[in-house]
């Protein structure tokens, strides 16, 4: 079954790339014309986003530079250990909402220092793998289109991470 | 609350250089943060230009509005404000797939693609209207069949069985995501803004 999932994973693009074309040609569309014609689109959409990244990630950068980061972890660690989590995971969970490369790389850690098979490293990959960078998919997504009030937006996707949070590390600690 | 969450991570972190003697640290962050914005945005062009322009082959060959009236029935429900055959429902298919998939690369010029389709709709061009705030909810918990890069890290470090965390994955995404969809439909309910109305969008542009 899983192997089944990486092979459609696996031809899932390219078979796009052929077929889209092919049937537009079918459909006689001047298929190169209409490639180019909306690839225009892309640059400007692309730099459309930047200044709304680069004030979240100004800020994120500073945040975990100060090391206010670090102090917010260590300041509800305690709780976590108490309800039998390994400590060690709990600054993912802070992390993965704002940063996707930071979660990345605390996570890999984790697995390194731990080692693939430990519990920590499962409940690491569980989080990593169960959530998306809320921060970023908010600030490119909205930002795309130029919209600037997110209304509840936000609310959602860190309720969302938060419980994502929660079930992964029950689900961890009833499976494995 | 994008504006509270920004100003309080700067106004704290500055503090905090301040009592941790990190000034200078937090200066160069401020910096680097901006230059990895600008990174990420220069990394997303490639990406953004092929698949806008293979999106635009499908939708000439009229391939996302079939797509679309196919999926209606089944999407509809999440977003009752946008009319049943309207050309976003492809795209919001499309980029609900390649989440499932693990395509990353693929969903993000997608699920632009939707939010630029939802934006025709919008009478307030800089506020999200609900369909937006879902699917971005549906984007933030985005369900995984295969967490691809997971496994192959933990493959890296010799797990004996490196895909063992596709089941507990599977489960806290579906979690994860029915807990987006629940907050969204409580704040949809209770939001107060006015509802989409035709014909506002002309008066708000012209302003």
């Amino acid at each position: 079954m899983i192997a089944f999932l990486h092979q459609v994973s696996a031809w899932a693009v390219p078979m796009m790339i052929v077929l889209i074309p092919l049937y537009a040609a079918f459909r006689k569309v001047p298929v190169y014309e209409s490639f180019v014609d909306g690839a225009k689109e892309g640059f400007g959409t692309a730099v459309g986003i930047i200044p709304h990244l680069v004030g979240m990630m100004t800020a994120i950068s500073m945040f975990r530079a100060s090391g206010a980061m670090d102090a917010l972890v260590q300041a509800v660690r305690p709780l976590f250990e108490k309800f039998g989590v390994p400590g060690d995971v709990l600054p993912l969970g802070l992390l993965r909402p704002i940063t996707g490369a930071g979660s990345l790389a605390y996570a890999t850690d984790l697995i390194k220092t731990h080692g693939a098979d430990s519990l920590a490293a499962r409940i690491a990959a569980t989080i990593q793998g169960s959530t998306d960078t809320t921060l970023y998919v908010l600030t490119v997504y909205f930002g795309a289109v130029g919209i600037r009030n997110a209304r509840y937006a936000l609310k959602v996707g860190l309720f969302s991470d938060a419980v994502g949070f929660f079930a992964a590390v029950a689900v961890c600690l009833l499976l494995f | 609350m994008v504006n509270w969450i920004w100003l309080g991570m700067m106004v704290i972190s500055v503090a905090f250089a301040a009592v941790n003697g990190r000034v200078q640290e937090v200066t160069e962050a401020a910096f680097g943060g901006a230059q990895t914005g600008v990174t990420v945005c220069i990394g997303l062009i490639s990406i953004l230009v092929f698949w806008l322009g293979l999106m635009r082959v499908a939708e000439q060959a009229g391939l996302v509005s079939k797509l679309a009236r196919l999926v209606a029935p089944l999407v509809r429900k999440l977003f009752p404000d946008v009319p049943a055959d309207h050309p976003a429902f492809g795209f919001i298919l499309t980029n609900m797939s390649a989440n499932l998939l693990g395509l990353g690369n693929a969903a993000t010029p997608m699920g632009i693609r939707a939010m630029q389709e939802l934006q025709k709709l919008n009478p307030n061009p800089d506020t999200a209207t609900p369909a937006m705030c879902t699917l971005l909810a549906l984007n933030t918990a985005s369900i995984t069949l295969i967490p691809t890069t997971m496994i192959a890290i933990r493959m890296n470090f010799g797990s004996a069985h490196p895909t063992d965390i596709v089941a507990s994955t599977l489960l806290a995404t579906i979690v994860a995501t029915g807990a987006a969809i629940a907050a969204d439909r409580w704040y949809r309910s209770r939001d107060r803004l006015p509802p989409l109305q035709a014909g506002k969008a002309a008066d708000t542009k012209g302003g």
